[in-house]
């Protein structure tokens, strides 16, 4: 008997039973889609994450006071952070920002909003590549003069001047003192690291001086360092540590600041994601494996009441190989076709994860990789075939005078 | 005779395991049947009837002895080779037609033609059921059919791959006598005209009547040969 008719065949006994084959076929859709969309959604989640982290610059590492065993150690002070801008000491650093940041009450009118405040220089809007919706950023002027005034997030807008346009100009108090509005950033959205939105921004002097006392008074908080390449992060580091190790006067060895790397937090952030991904597309291989298990049972109820037609068959002159073929193209094709349908559910729900996800500000955008398609293809079908094959090679064995008698 | 038999049997012994007992289902059996002849087996149930019956279509093998059909020995054959022989020399009619359900007449008929790797079986399908008076009706399904149309079914496909022998078991088993008394004629035409071997397997005295030759089978053995 040649392939075609085989198929034909195949696809003819399928349709006589249409809502067994449907469920059973239902069983692979399940479980092709759970995986094909896992799949996408982690690969989607992990291409989130490192456009954040991206954007966010990879050129970038932070330096923060202390260490592992070392006692007392020595402050980070803005005086540290423009040490490091001399050009000659550190000819890989591009940029040098402190920071110190605190949760403080901002209130306007009678409406009050707690938020993040954080002190900095202008350098900070170009590093954390943001941008000023209205107004402007503050400038090394109002550093210089400690004067009092603030950017604001989005978050903090909505909250405090709900359905205001007019802001700029405004003043609002922050720890109880009046600080006039200079600027609006524009949304950022969420990331994995909180609302990018929620936070006020002030000069760091005026922060030093007025909201956020540090001991001693010049001290910073973090100092975010950008290295003028991705490739010369490593010596922009070493430099940098240089610096400090010369202004604290400390051992060799024994640094009182840490470093902590960008493009480390990167890739501790892609293992956390694939190791998910992998964790995901698991449970819904299980319900695969479920699916296939479904074919296997019907299967096997099919060999069950054909056993006459298989007992005729082998009169007629079927082998035990035409029997066993004509069973596994049964199983093989309902898996594929659960597999091929999977393949659409599986996009339908990527996107609707997707539309989810930007509903929620956090873009994921699922991902469905050829690769993808072709394993859950071959993977459907290689599971039709393997789960086929018990009950069809009881079909081929049957001896043809037991299965003509039967009824 | 001078020419070989189709059919030869000698000392023919089949025993199946029940459990601890040995049953003796054919005792050494001997007999011979010549091409064009067409010959009734009957004898109560249980007289291993239906086991030489099997053995005679090549869908059981023997325990012992010989057989061979159309000067090829059977007994002994791989499956694939036994399967091979009752495509292309054994034609089977049976009691209850055994046709499916889900395929047209052409497609049932055509079915050992497949098998037999043809790739395009149409054509003969339909000679085959023309001869058995079915031309008109070769698209429809077995339930569409009445009775004595579905045997007609069944014996074009027995016939449609020219066998050595048609093997009938009860064909009239399942019919109205008016349709048994049609599928009888057709039967004993297909041998009168068109010289084709048949066996029929029963228990109806009135059908081995209709026979040359009748073997009757007791107690596994070959108690009587009338012809």
């Amino acid at each position: 008997m040649n392939f075609g008719q085989q198929i034909m065949e195949a696809l003819v006994s399928l349709t006589s039973n249409k809502l067994r084959s449907g469920l059973t076929i239902l069983g692979i859709v399940i479980g092709v889609a759970a995986v094909i969309a896992m799949l996408a959604v982690g690969r989607g989640a992990q291409n989130s994450i490192d456009a954040q982290i991206q954007s966010m610059g990879s050129n970038l590492f932070f330096l923060n006071s202390g260490a592992r065993n070392v006692r007392n150690p020595k402050p980070l002070t803005l005086q540290d952070a423009e040490a490091m801008m001399n050009p000659d000491l550190a000819p890989s650093v591009l940029n040098v920002v402190p920071t110190i940041q605190g949760r403080l009450e901002a209130v306007y009118a009678s409406t009050s909003y707690s938020t993040q405040v954080i002190g900095t220089t202008p350098g900070y809007a170009d590093l954390r590549t943001l941008s000023v919706a209205d107004g402007e950023f503050i400038s090394d002027g109002t550093v210089t003069n400690k004067s009092a005034v603030a950017v604001l997030g989005k978050d903090v807008v909505d909250n405090l001047f709900p359905g205001t346009s007019d802001i700029v100009g405004q003043t609002i108090r922050l720890g109880g003192q009046p600080f006039k509005v200079i600027g609006v950033l524009a949304s950022k959205g969420g990331s994995s690291f909180g609302s990018q939105d929620d936070m006020i921004i002030v000069p760091l002097t005026t922060a030093q001086l007025r909201l956020l006392r540090r001991n001693p008074a010049n001290r910073v908080d973090q100092i975010m360092v950008q290295a003028v390449s991705k490739e010369t992060v490593t010596k922009a580091i070493e430099e940098t540590s240089q610096i400090l190790r010369d202004r604290h006067k400390t051992r060799v060895g024994q640094d009182d600041f840490t470093v902590m790397n960008m493009s480390e937090i990167l890739s501790a952030a892609s293992s956390i994601t694939s190791i998910f991904t992998i964790f995901l597309g698991g449970i819904a291989g299980i319900s695969l494996l479920v699916g296939g298990i479904g074919i296997m049972n019907i299967m096997f109820v099919t060999v069950t009441e054909r056993t006459r037609e298989i007992g005729l068959r082998k009169a007629l002159g079927a082998r035990k190989i035409d029997i066993l073929i004509q069973f596994l193209l049964e199983s093989a094709t309902l898996s594929l076709i659960g597999g091929l349908i999977g393949i659409v559910v599986a996009w339908g729900i990527s996107t609707l994860v997707g539309r989810i996800a930007a509903a929620n500000n956090t873009p994921i955008t699922p991902e469905i990789g050829i690769d993808a398609i072709l394993m859950a293809t071959l993977f459907s079908a290689a599971i039709g075939l393997f789960f086929g094959i018990y009950p069809s090679s009881r079909a081929a064995n049957l001896e043809p005078v037991e299965a003509l008698r039967s009824e | 005779m001078s020419t070989p038999p189709v059919i030869q049997v000698t000392n023919l012994v089949k025993t199946y395991k029940m459990g601890e007992v040995e049953v003796h289902a054919l005792n050494g059996v001997s007999f011979e049947i010549f091409k064009g002849e067409i010959v009734a087996i009957i004898g109560p149930s249980g007289s291993g009837k239906s086991t030489l019956m099997n053995i005679l279509g090549c869908l059981d093998l023997p325990t012992s002895g010989n057989y061979f059909l159309d000067g090829e020995k059977v007994s002994g054959l791989s499956d694939a080779r036994l399967a091979s022989i009752r495509n292309r020399k054994v034609g089977f009619i049976f009691q209850s037609f055994n046709l499916l359900s889900r395929s047209t007449a052409l497609d049932n008929v055509s079915l050992p033609l497949r098998y037999a790797g043809i790739a395009r079986p149409h054509a003969r399908a339909k000679a085959a059921l023309e001869s058995v008076g079915l031309g008109e009706r070769i698209g429809h399904k077995p339930s569409e059919l009445s009775g004595g149309q579905q045997q007609r079914v069944a014996i074009a496909r027995a016939l449609v791959n020219q066998p050595s022998i048609l093997l009938a078991d009860e064909p009239t088993g399942n019919l109205d006598s008016r349709s048994g008394k049609e599928i009888m004629e057709l039967i004993l035409s297909l041998n009168k005209e068109r010289g084709v071997t048949v066996i029929i397997v029963t228990h109806d005295p009135n059908i081995a009547a209709q026979t040359q030759r009748t073997l009757r089978v007791k107690d596994g053995l070959l108690e009587e040969v009338t012809g």
